[in-house]
């Protein structure tokens, strides 16, 4: 089925049918990654911009990876050297980059929100990587692929998301993306955390790690932001790991068969133990792999894969 | 409304002799069999190229491993097109470095489905040799490219189709050519 949108700003504007193509494609994309040439022609003469208002390691250069091997041309906008520290806005920045003609940029901003603004006045295709505690829609993508690269199907399937629910966009296009695809999640963190209104979204909520680890398929550890921790969302490190860290002991009452996952960075010895972050059962580098795949998948998507008809 | 089919040009024996020949003349010019792959272009170059591996295996005893080309990506006409193409997948589990490569197609029309293919042959490793077999020769090349086997040669116009059906996915055997509604 064909992929109608212009951008990709959110999981909450596709449908189950639509994501399932952006897998499916990802399907193709990934054995490209594991080839001796790993490049192919697809998207010669496109160009590409890297706009990026927050730091990112795996986001920018897997976005930069997959626009490489489809062969197209990406360009990085480094904040600490561009104008926006002169006090350029938002808005002419992106009409600034866009005189130089891109097809599309990608962007990562602190504000909820901007990303869809960018789409108001763009002529390029948007892409949304990480807009504020909003959407993180390619995560979420490569989140799925992994999940069912692993358990084959979505349906029934039990998703247990821990951590700090509330500035996650990781959760958030989480949730959109697994209630689509039929998915069964719990949400576990804080209180403080996790605000119930989550649960209009579909999802049950609970305040206690130990019994949902134990009815999970897949258990989705998110980052502690560490740089929040001063506003006392909970009362120290040590109570939230006691609480909320996924260790060996707690993982003893998970399902056999379950995985461990987590979006990065990881906070070692908070949310996660060292053991438990390298163990058999974590796919994290997985995930990560993945990530390639299913952001060439989402370029090809937006930016070629047009036809007249066969070629013969 | 239907297409016209104007002419039903091989059936199922016509197209069993067809291969039948093609293999005798891939075995006489390839006298290490052992050295060959076989990669087949989506969807029916790849049910074309394991029966000619199972007539080599009948006919020499060898194996001939058969791979899947998927050339979506390596498409020359993206910019210019409405619809949109899903990209499968390419599954050739062998390497194709130093291989003597027998790439099957069903129809050879323009030539540029071939480009593409080479292409990305060329970019999986550097085969020894690549070798084209197609069902039907139609004519109207665009490219300087042409078959080292062909079934049939079938002279048509350039608005009509041909088909080539096989059992393994259609109804059964047959390669006919019909003309798009509409046109007298």
């Amino acid at each position: 089925m064909a992929f109608k949108h212009k951008h990709l700003l959110g999981i909450q504007d596709l449908t189950s049918s639509e994501i399932t193509t952006i897998l499916d494609t990802a399907e193709s994309f990934y054995e490209i990654s594991t080839r001796e040439v790993k490049k192919v022609p697809t998207l010669r003469g496109k160009t590409i911009i890297n706009l990026f208002f927050e730091p990112s390691t795996r986001t920018r250069s897997s976005f930069e990876l997959a626009a490489k091997r489809l062969s197209a041309d990406i360009v990085n906008f480094n904040l600490k050297t561009s104008s926006a520290v002169k006090g350029e806005t938002f808005k002419d920045t992106i009409l600034n980059l866009e005189a130089m003609n891109p097809d599309a940029i990608i962007i990562r901003h602190s504000c909820s929100g901007a990303v869809l603004y960018a789409s108001t006045f763009s002529r390029s295709n948007i892409i949304n990587a990480g807009d504020g505690s909003h959407e993180h829609p390619t995560q979420a993508l490569l989140d799925a692929f992994t999940i069912r690269q692993e358990k084959k199907n979505f349906k029934g399937l039990k998703i247990v998301i821990v951590g700090d629910i509330l500035h996650s966009r990781v959760a958030r296009s989480n949730i959109f993306l697994l209630r689509k695809m039929g998915a069964k999640v719990t949400l576990v963190g804080p209180p403080a955390l996790l605000p119930l209104e989550f649960r209009k979204f579909g999802v049950e909520t609970d305040f206690n790690l130990d019994r949902a680890v134990e009815r999970a398929d897949v258990i989705m550890m998110l980052r502690i932001q560490l740089e929040r921790q001063e506003k006392n969302f909970f009362p120290s490190v040590r109570e939230y790991r006691n609480l909320y860290s996924l260790t060996a002991q707690r993982f003893r009452r998970a399902k056999k068969n379950a995985i461990i996952m987590h979006p990065g960075p990881i906070n070692r010895g908070v949310e996660i133990s060292t053991d438990m972050a390298d163990c058999a059962k974590s796919v994290i580098l997985k995930q990560v792999e993945n990530g390639i795949a299913v952001r060439m998948a989402v370029l090809y998507l937006l930016l070629g894969g047009k036809e007249r008809e066969a070629i013969d | 409304m239907e297409e016209k089919i104007k002419a039903r040009v091989m059936d199922t024996p016509k197209i069993k002799r067809a291969l039948h020949r093609m293999t005798t003349e891939i075995i006489e010019r390839n006298r290490n069999l052992k050295n060959l792959v076989i990669v087949g272009i989506r969807t029916r170059g790849i049910y074309i190229g394991k029966r000619i591996s199972k007539l080599i295996k009948e006919f020499e005893k060898v194996d001939v491993p058969v791979g899947v080309l998927d050339i979506t990506l390596y498409r020359d006409d993206f910019s210019e097109s409405e619809a949109q193409h899903m990209v499968k997948k390419t599954e050739i589990n062998f390497s194709v470095a130093k291989k003597d490569v027998l790439l099957v197609d069903d129809v050879l029309f323009t030539g540029r489905t071939i480009r593409a293919a080479m292409d990305s042959l060329i970019d999986l490793g550097r085969p020894k040799t690549i070798q084209l077999l197609v069902l039907i020769d139609r004519g109207h090349r665009e490219l300087p490219i042409r078959a080292d086997y062909a079934g049939k040669f079938l002279p048509t116009s350039k608005r009509e189709i041909v088909q080539v059906r096989l059992k393994e996915i259609d109804s059964g055997d047959e390669v006919l050519i019909t003309e798009p509604p509409g046109i007298k």
